[in-house]
């Protein structure tokens, strides 16, 4: 269950600094993080995780950015104690701390990454995939058939802290997001005990069509605009 | 036997697989892999096939030019694209329930290996620099129709058709057709047929560079070769 928004200090309305926003996340924490190579990934947030210095995270991301820019600072910084996410080759960083033992990889096929981020914010616990039947990566997952074909246990990946990238959000933190920006935003918005949306634009309450709001209000917690 | 030039091998390998998707006249849904996979797109003049990208795009344009470039309008090889009219955005989860759930009709992707048996390596060379997979093994395991987009050879001359896949592999039977610089292969009811033979090359030699058995007409059809001069 969440907590209240009074026990996270937030009754004084969602929006907030990037400063004040990561103060909230702690030592230690599972953090998900969004974006697709150089779209849809929260600069302003990554900038002030790495400035705060908090370190022993557990990152869920698709990629980490390139050595030592965006989410890849993190790993440059020693604030990573593991990764969990689908493609580390734009940063060969990445392969290296893994080889050395300064940091555990979890290499998780994008669709099921993606599929487990869902599954973990609208409560299965689980659920069988096709994906990477007989792989190497289906190491340690259970395997069972239907309907004669072959199909593996992915577990649901959840996380205390969702760092997020939205275009347009009202004061409520209704969201809208930009092109390919999009990605992995709305679900794991979906999927965090405490979600902090960083956005381009604010907008008065009513500006956003009902129809076309991406990820409702319900889910997001902290607004951080873009300065 | 004469050897093809790498880049107007991958042009040709390109050309011959969007003839596949031309040739059929139906509307049709595919994911592009990267590298020579991509260069497909510049081929395709069915209008009804839309193009589809894993980080959350149906309906892909061309490669944006200069002026045009948006750095948050990206395909899944990070490269700046278009907005074709009608295209939709969605999340990463419903993208690949489109490529999981059987949506999509066929992806092309680039390959390290393939084997007889239609197992697919293409994720990683373990060599201690990569670590990563990205949408492959989905894209393998869900797309209707997978086409393996690559040269016969590899940069030391040894065979990528091979017996029985060394490097990880990414999908086990997953591959439906292996068009390289050389010939176009079948893999039909677990057996490899060689459809279309490249005029550089004799049956015996094509056989001599593909390390895996393969079923072949005592004449087989010439390869669909693309018009000489480049289309611009």
């Amino acid at each position: 269950m969440k907590e209240s928004e009074e026990k996270k200090g937030l009754s004084g309305g969602k929006s907030m600094s990037a400063e004040e926003a990561i103060a909230l996340v702690p030592q230690g924490a599972r953090i998900l993080i969004s974006g697709f190579g150089n779209a849809g990934d929260p600069k302003m947030l990554i900038d002030a995780l790495c400035a705060s210095g908090k370190k022993d995270l557990v990152i869920l991301s698709n990629d980490l950015g390139s050595p030592n820019a965006d989410l890849g600072k993190l790993l440059t910084n020693g604030q990573v104690r593991g990764l969990i996410g689908t493609y580390y080759n734009w940063n060969p960083e990445v392969a290296a701390a893994y080889n050395e033992g300064r940091i555990f990889v979890e290499l998780v096929p994008q669709g099921s990454f993606a599929e487990a981020v869902r599954a973990a914010g609208v409560g299965i616990p689980a659920f069988y995939t096709p994906t990477g039947v007989g792989t190497e990566l289906a190491a340690g997952k259970e395997t069972r058939s239907f309907g004669g074909r072959d199909y593996l246990l992915q577990e649901a990946l959840s996380a205390d802290v969702a760092l997020l990238k939205a275009h347009r959000a009202d004061p409520l933190g209704n969201l809208t997001y930009y092109k390919t920006a999009r990605n992995f935003n709305p679900i794991m918005a979906m999927a965090a005990d405490l979600v902090i949306v960083e956005v381009d634009e604010m907008v008065p309450l009513g500006a956003l069509d009902p129809e076309c709001v991406v990820t409702p209000h319900i889910f997001v917690d902290v607004l951080v605009p873009v300065r | 036997m004469k050897t093809i030039p790498e880049e107007e091998a991958k042009r040709r390998i390109a050309w011959r697989i969007a003839k596949e998707f031309n040739d059929s006249g139906r509307t049709l849904f595919i994911n592009l892999g990267v590298g020579t996979p991509t260069m497909v797109a510049d081929y395709i003049e069915n209008p009804g096939v839309f193009l589809q990208a894993e980080n959350g795009m149906l309906g892909l344009g061309p490669a944006a030019r200069e002026a045009e470039k948006d750095l948050f309008l990206i395909n899944a090889g990070r490269i700046p694209i278009t907005e074709r009219p009608g295209c939709s955005y969605f999340d990463s989860a419903l993208s690949f329930g489109m490529i999981r759930g059987g949506h999509i009709d066929a992806t092309v992707i680039g390959a390290f290996e393939v084997d007889g048996d239609g197992n697919i390596a293409n994720w990683i060379i373990p060599n201690g620099k990569q670590l990563g997979v990205g949408g492959a093994m989905d894209l393998v395991a869900g797309a209707k129709k997978v086409y393996v987009a690559m040269t016969h050879r590899n940069r030391n001359g040894a065979p990528k058709i091979v017996s029985r896949c060394t490097l990880p592999v990414t999908g086990y039977g997953e591959a439906d057709c292996v068009v390289t610089e050389y010939g176009v292969f079948d893999f039909s009811d677990g057996r490899l047929v060689l459809r279309e033979i490249a005029p550089e090359i004799t049956l015996e030699e094509l056989r001599s560079i593909t390390a895996a058995p393969f079923e072949a007409a005592s004449s087989p059809v010439p390869m669909f070769l693309p018009p000489e001069a480049p289309e611009e």
